[in-house]
């Protein structure tokens, strides 16, 4: 038995604690937005947030985690896909397929959290997810445009 | 451009309409309202290619596969065009290849490879929107009792010009579905075309952004249990013994199946849970006839073709050989290209349900009817009682065209569980090491220049592997495979962009057992690599700028010609680079488009390569959606260098080495170079777009690698090569 605290409510989940959280989200909660494609750490198609920081689902088992941390997924980011990245990346229509992109956008929303004007070399270093579509240059003006939509936000 | 007017068959007709009242009435099980065609309240179709609601949704049915290339947009921009439809109100759906069966192809080819979305059906997709609307503006003609010649429609209102009367589509598309269509449309003239070549957003994006899309890995059917499995690891092994009691108490396993003669899966509740038992599964492997194969055997049966006797040509006139003979000075290269894995970043998956009387698909694919064969025979039903629903793909390029293992799998697994929905799912393990490869190459080049450092000769002989050998024979041409010729062709959609006077070009076939397959690109990859890298060494050792040897050899090509002159302009050609930046080229022709790019590139001391920008032009002759062109150019770039850069399958005991990302990795976001793309449509013809970039990349980057180094490099990928200046 898991309890976490995902998207804001406090789930129960009746799973192995060396569960990865990746498939604890998909397969017991239903959130698929996360995607399994390494599954070891590495491409980032899994990312999501706990408290804040960008994390790759299949490598955190549940029974590391604890309801007090706040597990964060696409579907949670925004309730109606308004999220400063989600409204950039619609605007510059950034996925080719798609697959990786759940992962790319929470990786980079995470990223302007903590540095809202990253500088590309920022862009560089936070988010090195594989995409095989190579949708890379387009992820990456759409970090800046997040950036411009995030001040209008806030004025 | 005049357009000529298309007449409809009396056959065309009746297929069209078919399935106005019946066809889609098949009580589909529809897992989304994006799925599969469907549902009896659906409003009648105005024709197979639109349908249209009392609200004014147009919904535009697609028939090729959706897995990044745009390829929905861009097919729903060419109908809408011809429909003068509100783009606005645009929608779209796949019909299944079951619908396409049981109405006589009237949706045509759902393959979805070669570039071929667009150029391979754009003339009758185009028709089917012309003849929707002309079906529109006849039931509204009718309705208002007026000539149908006075009406006329544009946004989804159709207006009778004499009376400023108007309607909209959606309150007469029930009337239309009735009506016979015209016997002849006439297409528009491409000047007057107001959506195609304009760069409108894709359509589906939004779903992309939220976590909503639902790809095949995604899938849950009610009462769906879930499949992991493993295949021998050696190509052309099977399945020995496994020892279910160790794994069948395990969390929520509810079988251990054989799954054809070389495969073994673990059922469950969950993946997770089949994925678990399966890693502790014992299981013992007949490795079979390849135990012993690894690469350095393959290398010595690719050594052995370059200077064989025998080869198939595919490209000659003059005679090459003798004008070597009598060159005043020769250059001589031999290149090699490794296995490379397609790495979709969704791996292989499908989701089965059979029962004695009918099996159902879920699964992303490249190829619905070709998915829909694979079903049908892995379930011993006759095709009509099959069907197969398509899935947005997580990545395709090409892994998921012409082979559907997984499905067969799928289907053999669903088949030892009746009634119940299966869905398998591939670890990334079992996908790098279930590839169908992109085929292995060699390459001896040799060339002949004369006195004054003109080439007067040259002799190309590709040794390696066939892809239609081994996927497709039905294809090939008295034993020859001219698929491996691409851009070293005479003529067609990959003719040799230079004139040679003296030329050959020869193909040894030499095909080791692991299995090859279509790769984004296909062997334009390689094959530009080997020619446009020693035109390169060429024009060095006639003492002559890169750029002008190859114009001199294009004056038969203006179309080639153009789209090389036009990265050169763009780049600065002659001009200099900033300091410690070098340039390189490459051109070819490539499913039917034109394609050149101009790499800047620098090297420091300690090897590091850093790919500044690359410039890019295509001619595809029309351009759909400028917008989808530049990510595709740009996307194709990633894969072509990923290749480049990481991009190699090495064997071993008769096995595919390579795991996981970690040792196949792939271009991450710091590598990738500005892109900066021309796209220069010179009309009157259809040429694709994913692919051919993905030629250019590579060779353009190796040139310039050369102008910074001094270093030719003609083995790949890049990370096994020292680039240093020690």
């Amino acid at each position: 038995m898991a309890k976490l605290k995902v998207n804001g409510e406090a789930v129960e989940l009746d799973v192995d604690d060396t569960t990865p959280l990746l498939w604890a989200l998909r397969e017991q909660l239903g959130l698929t937005g996360a995607k399994y494609s390494c599954g070891i750490g590495l491409c980032g198609a899994c990312t999501v947030h706990i408290d804040g920081q960008a994390t790759r689902a299949c490598v955190v088992t549940v029974g590391s985690l604890s309801e007090a941390q706040n597990v964060v997924t696409i579907e949670g980011l925004s309730a109606d896909g308004s999220h400063p990245v989600q409204q950039a990346w619609a605007e510059l229509d950034v996925p080719q397929c798609g697959y990786c992109q759940p992962g790319m956008i929470m990786a980079a929303a995470a990223l302007l959290d903590s540095n809202p004007d990253p500088s590309d070399a920022d862009i560089d270093a936070n988010l090195p997810n594989i995409c095989r579509c190579g949708t890379y240059n387009r992820v990456r003006r759409g970090v800046h445009r997040a950036v411009v939509l995030n001040k209008r936000g806030k004025v | 451009m005049a357009t000529e007017p298309i007449t409809l068959t009396r056959r065309e007709f009746l297929i069209g309409t078919a399935a106005a009242g019946a066809g889609f009435s098949l009580g589909l099980y529809l897992p989304f309202a994006s799925g599969p065609a469907a549902a009896a309240e659906q409003p009648p179709e105005v024709n197979a290619w639109v349908v249209i609601q009392p609200d004014d949704t147009v919904i535009i049915r697609i028939a090729r596969s959706e897995m990044g290339q745009g390829t929905l947009t861009g097919l729903s921009q060419l109908v809408a065009e011809e429909l003068e439809c509100d783009w606005s109100k645009v929608t779209t759906e796949y019909p299944t290849p079951g619908q396409n069966l049981a109405r006589d192809r009237v949706w045509g080819s759902f393959s979805t490879g070669g570039s071929q979305g667009i150029r391979g059906s754009h003339d009758y997709v185009r028709k089917g929107g012309a003849v929707a609307r002309e079906m529109l503006i006849e039931a509204a003609a009718e309705a208002w009792g007026v000539p149908k010649a006075e009406c006329s429609a544009a946004n989804s209102v159709i207006t009778h010009r004499a009376s400023g009367r108007t309607t909209t589509y959606g309150k007469v598309a029930a009337a239309a579905a009735e009506l016979f269509p015209p016997e002849q449309v006439t297409l528009k003239d491409p000047k007057d075309w107001k959506l195609i070549g304009k760069p409108v957003k894709r359509l589906d994006t939004r779903d992309k952004l939220t976590g909503k899309q639902v790809f095949g890995a995604d899938l849950t059917l009610p009462g769906m249990l879930n499949a992991s499995i493993r295949a021998c690891p050696t190509f052309g092994g099977k399945l020995k013994a496994f020892d279910e009691s160790k794994v069948r108490s395990l969390p929520g396993v509810r079988a251990v199946l054989r799954v054809d003669d070389d495969a073994v899966a673990v059922v469950a509740d969950t993946w997770w849970q089949a994925n678990t038992a399966l890693d502790k599964l014992p299981v013992t492997w007949d490795k079979g006839p390849n135990a012993q194969l690894d690469s350095a055997a393959i290398e010595r049966m690719l050594e052995d073709g370059l200077t064989a006797a025998e080869a198939f040509v595919g490209n000659e006139n003059g005679d090459a050989k003798a004008a070597l003979k009598g060159a005043a000075k020769t250059v001589e290269a031999v290149y090699a290209y490794p296995y490379q894995n397609h790495a979709t970043m969704e791996p292989m998956n499908a989701t089965a349900r059979w029962t004695p009387e009918r099996c159902e698909v879920w699964c992303p694919t490249q190829n619905g009817e070709a998915a829909l064969e694979a079903t049908a025979e892995a379930a011993g039903l006759p095709l009509t009682k099959c069907d197969v629903y398509k899935i947005h793909l997580g990545g395709g390029f090409g892994r998921r065209g012409a082979f559907h293992d997984f499905v067969k799998q799928a289907v053999a697994i669903a088949r030892q569980l009746p009634g119940t929905p299966v869905k398998l799912l591939w670890t990334r393990e079992e996908d790098m090491q279930h590839g169908h490869y992109h085929p292995i190459t060699q390459c001896r080049l040799v060339g002949g220049l004369d006195d004054k450092g003109e080439l007067t000769g040259l002799h190309v002989r590709i040794s390696g592997q066939s892809i239609l050998a081994s996927v497709n024979p039905k294809w090939m041409k008295n034993g020859m495979d001219t698929f491996t010729f691409q851009c070293l062709l005479p003529d067609g959609d990959h003719a040799f962009s230079y004139a040679v006077p003296n030329l050959l070009v020869e193909h040894a076939m030499r095909n080791p057992p692991v299995p090859p397959g279509f790769w984004r690109g296909v062997n334009v990859n390689q094959n530009t690599i080997y020619m446009e890298c020693f035109m390169d060494e060429l024009a060095h050792a006639a003492g002559k700028d890169p750029l002008e040897f190859r114009r001199k050899l294009m004056a038969k090509h203006p179309r080639a010609l153009a789209v090389l002159n036009a990265v050169a302009d763009k780049a600065g050609w002659g001009k200099p680079a900033a300091e410690g930046v070098h340039r390189g080229l490459a051109v070819c022709k490539a499913f039917a488009s034109h394609v050149a790019a101009c790499a800047e590139v620098s090297v420091d001391a300690k090897g590091r390569l850093k790919i500044h920008r690359i410039v890019a032009a295509t001619d595809p002759g029309h351009a759909v959606n400028p917008q989808q062109i530049e990510a595709q150019v740009e996307g194709s770039f990633v894969y072509g260098l990923s290749a480049l850069l990481y991009g190699e399958c090495t064997i071993k005991d008769g096995a595919v080495q390579q795991t996981n990302f970690n040792d196949y990795p792939s271009m991450l976001i710091d590598e990738m170079p500005e892109v900066e793309t021309i796209i220069m449509p010179s009309g009157g013809f259809w040429g694709g777009i994913g692919e051919p970039t993905i030629a250019v990349a590579a060779p353009a980057v190796l040139n310039a690698i050369f102008a910074a180094t001094g270093k030719r490099v003609r083995r790949f990928p890049l990370k096994n090569v020292d680039l240093s200046s020690a």
